[in-house]
């Protein structure tokens, strides 16, 4: 047994209480998060090379043995999102330097990201059920402090908003657990996974499902539950928003992926179908949402909304092809839209507004910026060789070949309307001439375009070097569809 | 015992469910303390009350409390004592800032400004 799956949780927590006893010093601040970032990302890409030549590797806490102990459980799919999680965060802490302000780097930022990146890395890896709401909540507390840092009147109040949904969200899910462990008997989630398929038919399995997916629903923006979603992401800055849009509401749908493939995969004609009726209304939804505003921040986080949409759709559909599908646009997803708001949060600091009407003609001074933005919009809509376009062509195909026509029609137009809002955002911006003609003050912004550039350029390659990914996106879709390769290698039976 | 456990934590839900739709923030914030106390609640009925003895006691106990759910509870705890007290911080400070703790007053999404 090797230590090694804990280490991309390790690292950032490290890091984390080191940066609490700097904070005098921004500078020392600055460079310990570069190092303990970069850390995470090459502890990442050692554990999943170790995963590809070995398989599912597993880590009992404390030694005990795995049902009674916590495991933490690393497989192709929590390792992928690990990975790309932590490329995400050294991306956005570069960001950071530049964007964020003096005043919030010295009241513990850079330590908050961390804690944040522990949580969302622990909550990838973890094979427990309650560890697994530790450390959304290890997330959560995390993006409260985010979410209201610098203290700017619009923060505080969508603060309070998104810290009692989140609240509520959370005793819901001690519920659900409590409700699970009464009815299995356990709290590893390879364990709980085969005493399901032991009791089978149970109705209460049933009530189980939805319960579960009304909690992860609610962290993930599915449709009836996103109303929090685009009020709270909007108020903190540029970097923040980010890494909400990147790895929270993802963190939502892996679990729904998780649960609903190695728990709740008995009773599907019911449970996946309402899966599926949601994921079409929160395409429908975001899209409404993406179209109607004239707002760069609220184009790009309903673009969230319907991205969730799509992956719940390949989640519902259940096949190996759609799964595959939903990991391929899951990875795609995070890299994505973490360059996207990057990017907006450099046109919003060079117009000083996020308001479409306000802005225009920045492609004469700033032309990378602008097709950069093109290329990553393009990337978003799913536009072929770019990377969401392998993950779309999978979810579409496989909703086709198992007759759910409907849906893989609607995510077909959803894609027209991201790519409209994208476009029509990109010509308010770039193109349009100016109604008030912006400022000549030609800002500086190598240092924030560098590191959005790099998850452009990261998400180009993912896309033109899909054929490389594909044998790791398989071997983690060979785990959700069989459920039994990751039951054993949890329990080693 | 467990049917009267359950209902006493259904009632706790009912109170917190009736606080948080207040446009007291103040209110609202006790509205969550009672919904974790109600979670709580469910949680150890959850394990099975009743069974008259400490939760682990040697190997061959004949009759012992499931301790699962009391470790649950106790880390539920932690975290919802770290939450309410962050909640209450952030709710203080946003009267502070906004003037006012009524949630009608609180309605977002000037996006213009």
């Amino acid at each position: 047994m090797i230590n090694l799956p804990i280490l991309p949780i390790l690292f950032p927590l490290l890091a984390a209480v080191l940066l609490m006893f700097l904070s005098k010093s921004v500078k020392a601040q600055r460079i310990v998060s570069v190092i303990a970032s970069a850390a995470t990302v090459a502890a990442a890409w050692a554990v999943m090379l170790k995963v590809k030549s070995e398989g599912i590797q597993t880590v009992d806490m404390g030694s005990w043995p795995a049902p009674f102990g916590i495991t933490l459980v690393s497989d192709m799919l929590s390792i992928l999102l690990v990975l790309t999680a932590s490329i995400i965060t050294l991306c956005v802490v570069l960001y950071s330097f530049r964007s964020i302000g003096s005043g919030r780097e010295a009241f513990y930022y850079y330590p908050i990201v961390q804690f944040l990146l522990v949580g969302v890395n622990g909550s990838f890896t973890t094979g427990d059920i309650f560890n697994l709401f530790v450390f959304f909540e290890i997330m959560l507390m995390s993006s409260y402090v985010l979410i209201v840092i610098g203290g700017t009147k619009v923060q505080l109040r969508e603060s309070i908003k998104y810290i009692l949904v989140n609240v509520i969200s959370s005793a819901i899910f001690v519920i659900a657990v409590g409700y699970l462990y009464s009815v299995t008997g356990s709290l590893n989630m390879a364990h709980i996974s085969s005493r399901i398929s032991e009791i089978n038919d149970e109705p209460i399995i049933t009530v189980l499902a939805i319960l579960f997916l009304i909690v992860f629903g609610l962290k993930g923006g599915i449709f009836p539950l996103y109303f929090w979603l685009p009020g709270s992401y909007a108020a903190p800055p540029a970097p923040i928003l980010a890494l909400f849009g990147a790895l929270l509401t993802k963190v939502g749908v892996y679990a729904i992926l998780r649960t609903y493939t190695l728990f709740f995969y008995h009773d599907q004609p019911f449970t996946h179908d309402i899966l599926a009726l949601l994921a079409l209304l929160t395409m429908v939804a975001g899209s409404i949402g993406a179209l109607a505003y004239k707002d760069v921040k609220q184009i790009l986080i309903y673009n969230i909304i319907i991205a969730v949409g799509v992956l719940l759709f390949g989640i519902a559909v259940m096949t190996e092809e759609s799964i595959a599908g939903t990991i391929f646009y899951l990875v795609h997803d995070m890299i994505i839209k973490a360059g996207l708001f990057l990017l907006g949060g450099i046109m919003i600091y060079i117009a000083g507004t996020s308001n479409l009407n306000k802005m225009g003609g920045l492609i004469r001074h700033y032309p990378a910026l602008g097709w950069t933005f093109l290329v990553a919009s393009f990337a978003l809509a799913g536009i072929p060789p770019l990377s969401g376009f392998t993950g779309k062509l999978l979810i579409v195909r496989a909703g086709f070949e198992s007759g759910e026509y409907v849906g893989a029609i609607v995510v077909l137009l959803s894609s027209l309307a991201v790519l409209y809002s994208v476009v029509n955002l990109f010509m308010a911006v770039f193109w349009k001439k100016p109604e008030v003609p912006l400022p000549e003050t030609n800002k500086q912004t190598a240092s924030l375009f560098i590191p959005a550039a790099a998850l452009v350029i990261l998400s180009v390659l993912y896309g033109v070097g899909t054929e490389a990914v594909y044998p790791y996106v398989m071997q983690a879709v060979e785990a959700l569809i069989h459920p039994e390769i990751y039951i054993d290698a949890v329990l080693k039976e | 015992m467990e049917i009267l456990m359950c209902i006493v934590a259904g009632l706790l839900f009912a109170a917190a469910v009736y606080l948080m739709l207040s446009k007291s923030l103040l209110r609202i914030i006790i509205g969550t303390g009672l919904l974790s106390h109600g979670t709580h609640l469910m949680l150890l009925t959850m394990g099975g009350l009743k069974t008259g003895a400490a939760p682990v006691l040697g190997e061959h106990a004949s009759s012992y409390t499931d301790p699962i759910p009391q470790a649950l509870i106790l880390t539920a705890i932690v975290i919802s004592f770290g939450v309410t007290a962050v909640f209450l911080v952030i709710a203080y400070r946003a009267y502070q800032e906004l003037g006012t703790d009524n949630m009608e007053q609180l309605k977002g999404m000037e996006t213009d400004d």
